[in-house]
C-alpha cells in the first residue's frame, strides 16, 4: 500500500529505556487516535513526527507518505500539516495574512480568491483584516485549520487542538477537522488525552505509556 | 550561518581584547621598538615605580572603585528589599530603567553642576546663608575621589537594579519572603535573609563588572576625579598623548598594573562574599526578626531618590547651562535664555553627532547580526549558553579598558594599520556585543518555538521562518536590544580617543575635552547631545513597534 501514512516499526528511547514502540499504517481519511497521559510519551511521538526530537532521544524506524519516506526530511519538506491546541496564528499578521503565508502558488488574484473561499468555507466571511488576537477560540481553531489546508499537505497531525475550546464549541470544531480530513483523504494522528475525542475520531486507538 | 556566526562573534569579542593585552605586556616588557627598545628588559617598570604617584594613584583607583561598588550595591539592596512589590516601587523602577542609558560622561557633568561651590545646590544654599561669591572649596576633584564617587554611584545604581530584577525573576524565589514576613520579619530582614543569597548569585558577576568598570574608569574620573595625582588610569591616558614615545613603556607598565589592581580587588571582592556567605548564613539562623525596619527602609528610598534626583537635576543643569545667557552666582536661574550657544557649536555638534550615530548603528548592527547568529545557533542545535559561554561574554567587560586599549593603540600604530573609523567600531562592538546580548538573549529564548513548527508544517523553510515569524515578533526586543548596543557606543569614550588615534571626534570624546576649559554652555550643549544620542534610539525601540503592531494585540505587552 502505497497511499497514506505508514509509521513503520517505530522505537523511539530516551537515555536506552524505550517509551514509544509502534507500527501502524494510516489510509487517506482514516484516523488513528493516540492516547496516553501527560508525560507519556505523545508529544515525543509528534515531534518525531514532525521531525523535531531533541538529540537526547534515539528514534528508529521510518515515516513513509504516499510511499514517499519523509523521516530525514526537515519539517518543511514533509508535507505534514499541523494543528495546535494552542492554535499558533502568527500574531503579526492578520487572519488573512496568516492564510497567505499557508497558501501555497497562485498568483496575487487567485491567492485572494483562495483566501476569501476557504474563510467563507468555515463561515469566517470578512474576517481577512482581522487581527487574529481579537478572534474567539473556535474562531481561531477554524483559521488555524484552514492555513494548514492551505499549505496542500498530505498528512494532518493534530496536537490536541479541540482541548482548549468549551464544550460546545469543542464537538462543533471536532466535526469541522475531521470532515474535511476525510473529504480530502488526508490520513490524521490525533493526540489526545480525552476519550472523548478518540471515540469521536471513529479510527483505531493506540495507547502509550502507563493508563 | 550558524556555525560561522559564533566564531565570529568569538573573533569579535576576543580579537581586539587579545590583540591589546599582547600590546601592552610587550611595552612593559621593556619592548617598543618604534621608540627604540629592541630588548626587554624593566625600564617600563623601574619609571613606573620611579613615578612618585603610584601608591597614591593606585590607592585612589581601588578605594573608589570598591567604595563606588559597594554603595551601589547596598543602596539597590535595601529599595529593592524594603519596597519591591510597592507602588513607590514600580515608580522608582519607571524612572531609573531611562538612567541607564544616560551616558556615564553626561551624568558626571550632570552633577558636577550640582556639587560645584558655583553649582545649583551651593546657589540654593547662599542666599539664605549670606553668600554672595563661590566658596573657595575643592568639591570637584576632591583628593578622596568623593564626588567621582557619587557620580559613579548614581549611575551604577540604575544598572545594579535593573540586574536585580532581571534576576528576580529567573531566582523565582516565590513566596519566600512572604513567608518570612508571616513568621514575624520585617520586610528588609525577610528579604535579606531569605531572597538575597538566591539573588546575589545571579548578579554577581554584573557586580563584578561594576567594580572592574569603577576602578578603571576615565571620562568620569576626568570630569569629577582629582588631578594631583588622577587615578592610575587617567595617568595611562595621558602618559599615552605625550608626545614622547617612551612615556607609552611607562604607560604600558601602568596598564599591567591597573590590569593586576583588578584582578586582586576581584579576588578581594570574592573573598568578602564568602565571609558574608558565612556572617549571613549564621544571621539568618539566628532567627532575629527585626520588625521595626520603617527607617532603613526610608533609608533605602532616600538613597535612591537622591542618586536618581542627582542625575536627572545633573541633566536639567545641563540644559539650562546650555541656554543661559548671563547668570551670576547665587541666582538660581539665569536672567535670559539664549540659543547662542548652541548656534556658536551647531557645526561641531552636527560633525560629532554624525560620527557618533554612524558608528554607534553599525557597531549595533554588527552586534545584533552576530547575537541572533549566535541565539540561532543555540536554538536550531537545541544547546543553551553555558556558563563557561556567559563568563565568556562577561570577559571583556571584567578586564578595565585601559588595559587592552593603550596595548591596542600601540599595535595598531606600530602595525602600521591606520587608527580610524573601522578600528574604532572594532573596539566598540567588544563592549557592544556583551550587552546587546544579554538584552536579546531572554526574549530571543521566551518565544514559542511551535511557532516556528507551525511555520515549517505550513512549508517555510528555516530562513523564512526566521524573517517572516521570528524576526517580525520578537521586533520589539530587537530593537530595544539595537537601542542598548547603540546607547553603550555612545557612551564609550576610551575606544574612541585611543583607537581613532585623536581623529575620530565623538560627541562624548568632545564633551569630555571641554572638561578641563570650563565652559559650562558649551559642555551643556555637547553633554546633553550625548544624552540625545543615547535616548532617542529607545525613544524610537518603543515607538515603532506601537505604530507598526497598533492593530496586533497579540503583540502588546
Amino acid at each position: 500500500m502505497s497511499e497514506g501514512l505508514r509509521l513503520a516499526d517505530i522505537r523511539i528511547a530516551l537515555d536506552g529505556r524505550q517509551m514509544i514502540a509502534l507500527d501502524r499504517a494510516v489510509r487517506p481519511g482514516a484516523v488513528l487516535t493516540v492516547m496516553g497521559p501527560s508525560g507519556s510519551g505523545k508529544s515525543t511521538l509528534l515531534a518525531f513526527l514532525t521531525g523535531t526530537l531533541p538529540p537526547a532521544f534515539t528514534a528508529r524506524g521510518r515515516i513513509v507518505l504516499d510511499g514517499r519516506d519523509v523521516t530525514d526530511l526537515p519539517a518543511h519538506r514533509r508535507g505534514i500539516g499541523i494543528l495546535f491546541q494552542d492554535h499558533m496564528l502568527f500574531p503579526h499578521l492578520s487572519v488573512a495574512g496568516n492564510l497567505g503565508f499557508g497558501a501555497r502558488g497562485g498568483n496575487r488574484a487567485q491567492r485572494r480568491a483562495r483566501i476569501a473561499d476557504a474563510l467563507t468555507e468555515v463561515g469566517l466571511e470578512g474576517f481577512g483584516d482581522r487581527d487574529p488576537a481579537t478572534l474567539s477560540g473556535g474562531q481561531r481553531a477554524r483559521v488555524a485549520l484552514m492555513r494548514t489546508l492551505l499549505a496542500m499537505p498530505r498528512a494532518l497531525l493534530l496536537d490536541e487542538p479541540f482541548s482548549g475550546l468549551d464544550a460546545n464549541m469543542r464537538s462543533s470544531v471536532r466535526g469541522l477537522v475531521l470532515d474535511h480530513a476525510r473529504r480530502r483523504g488526508l490520513p490524521v494522528v490525533l493526540v489526545t488525552h480525552d476519550a472523548e475525542d478518540a471515540e469521536a475520531a471513529g479510527g483505531e486507538i493506540f495507547r502509550i505509556g502507563r493508563i | 550561518m550558524t556555525r560561522i556566526l559564533p566564531a565570529f562573534t568569538l573573533v569579535a569579542l576576543f580579537g581586539p581584547v587579545a590583540a591589546g593585552l599582547v600590546g601592552t605586556l610587550l611595552p612593559a616588557a621593556g619592548y617598543l621598538p618604534a621608540a627604540g627598545f629592541h630588548e626587554p628588559s624593566a625600564v617600563a617598570v623601574a619609571r613606573l615605580a620611579a613615578w612618585p604617584g603610584l601608591i597614591p594613584a593606585s590607592a585612589l583607583s581601588l578605594g573608589t572603585g570598591v567604595l563606588a561598588t559597594s554603595a551601589s550595591l547596598v543602596i539597590v539592596v535595601l529599595i529593592v528589599a524594603g519596597w519591591s512589590g510597592t507602588r513607590a516601587f514600580r515608580w522608582i523602577e519607571r524612572a531609573l530603567s531611562p538612567l541607564l542609558s544616560v551616558p556615564h560622561a553626561a551624568a558626571a557633568f550632570g552633577i558636577a553642576f550640582l556639587i560645584a561651590p558655583s553649582g545649583w545646590i551651593m546657589r540654593l544654599a547662599a542666599t539664605p546663608l549670606g553668600v554672595t561669591r563661590p566658596p573657595d572649596l575643592l568639591i570637584l576633584g576632591d583628593p578622596w575621589g568623593l564626588a567621582m564617587t557619587a557620580g559613579l554611584v548614581a549611575k551604577e545604581v540604575p544598572f545594579l537594579l535593573l540586574m536585580t530584577l532581571a534576576a528576580l525573576q529567573q531566582a523565582r524565589p516565590g513566596e519566600a519572603a512572604a513567608i518570612a514576613r508571616s513568621l514575624g520579619y520585617g520586610r528588609v530582614t525577610g528579604w535579606l535573609k531569605t531572597v538575597f543569597p538566591l539573588v546575589y548569585r545571579q548578579i554577581r558577576l554584573p557586580v563584578y563588572v561594576v567594580l572592574a568598570y569603577s576602578m578603571s574608569v576615565v571620562d568620569v574620573a576626568m570630569i569629577l576625579g582629582p588631578s594631583t595625582p588622577p587615578t592610575l588610569s587617567v595617568q595611562i591616558v595621558e602618559w599615552m598623548g605625550d608626545p614622547d614615545l617612551e612615556m607609552r613603556l611607562v604607560a604600558a607598565a601602568g596598564a599591567l598594573l591597573q590590569l593586576l589592581l583588578v584582578l586582586g580587588a576581584l579576588v578581594l571582592w570574592r573573598a568578602g562574599e564568602k565571609l558574608v556567605a558565612r556572617y549571613g548564613r549564621r544571621w539568618a539562623a539566628g532567627g532575629a526578626r527585626h520588625p521595626g525596619d520603617g527607617p532603613v527602609r526610608a533609608l533605602g528610598l532616600g538613597l535612591t531618590v537622591l542618586s536618581a534626583g542627582a542625575v536627572l537635576a545633573g541633566l536639567a543643569a545641563l540644559a539650562i547651562w546650555s541656554v543661559a545667557g548671563f547668570w551670576s552666582f547665587p541666582d538660581l536661574l539665569p536672567e535670559s535664555l539664549t540659543g547662542r550657544t548652541w548656534a556658536r557649536h551647531s557645526g561641531d555638534l552636527a560633525e560629532a553627532a554624525v560620527d557618533t550615530m554612524a558608528i554607534a548603528l553599525i557597531a549595533a548592527l554588527i552586534a545584533l547580526i552576530l547575537t541572533i547568529g549566535c541565539l540561532e545557533s543555540e536554538a536550531r542545535r537545541g544547546t543553551r549558553l553555558t556558563p563557561t559561554g556567559l563568563w565568556l561574554l562577561y570577559l571583556p567587560l571584567l578586564l578595565p579598558q585601559t588595559a587592552f586599549l593603550p596595548g591596542l593603540q600601540t599595535l595598531l600604530l606600530s602595525a602600521g594599520a591606520d587608527t580610524g573609523h573601522a578600528p574604532v567600531i572594532a573596539a566598540h562592538l567588544v563592549f557592544v556585543l556583551p550587552y546587546v546580548f544579554f538584552s536579546l538573549g531572554d526574549p530571543w529564548r521566551a518565544w514559542d518555538p511551535r511557532h516556528g513548527l507551525a511555520a515549517a508544517a505550513l512549508g517555510a523553510s528555516p530562513a523564512r521562518v526566521m524573517l517572516a515569524v521570528r524576526l517580525p515578533m520578537l521586533l520589539r526586543p530587537i530593537l530595544t536590544a539595537a537601542a542598548v548596543g547603540v546607547a553603550v557606543s555612545v557612551g564609550q569614550y576610551l575606544p574612541t580617543l585611543l583607537i581613532g588615534g585623536g581623529r575620530v571626534a565623538t560627541l562624548t570624546t568632545e564633551a569630555v575635552a571641554l572638561a578641563s576649559g570650563g565652559d559650562r554652555r558649551a559642555i551643556g550643549a555637547f553633554a546633553l547631545a550625548q544624552t540625545g544620542a543615547a535616548l532617542l534610539p529607545f525613544a524610537l525601540a518603543i515607538a515603532l513597534p506601537a505604530m507598526l503592531w497598533r492593530n496586533r494585540a497579540g503583540l502588546h505587552v
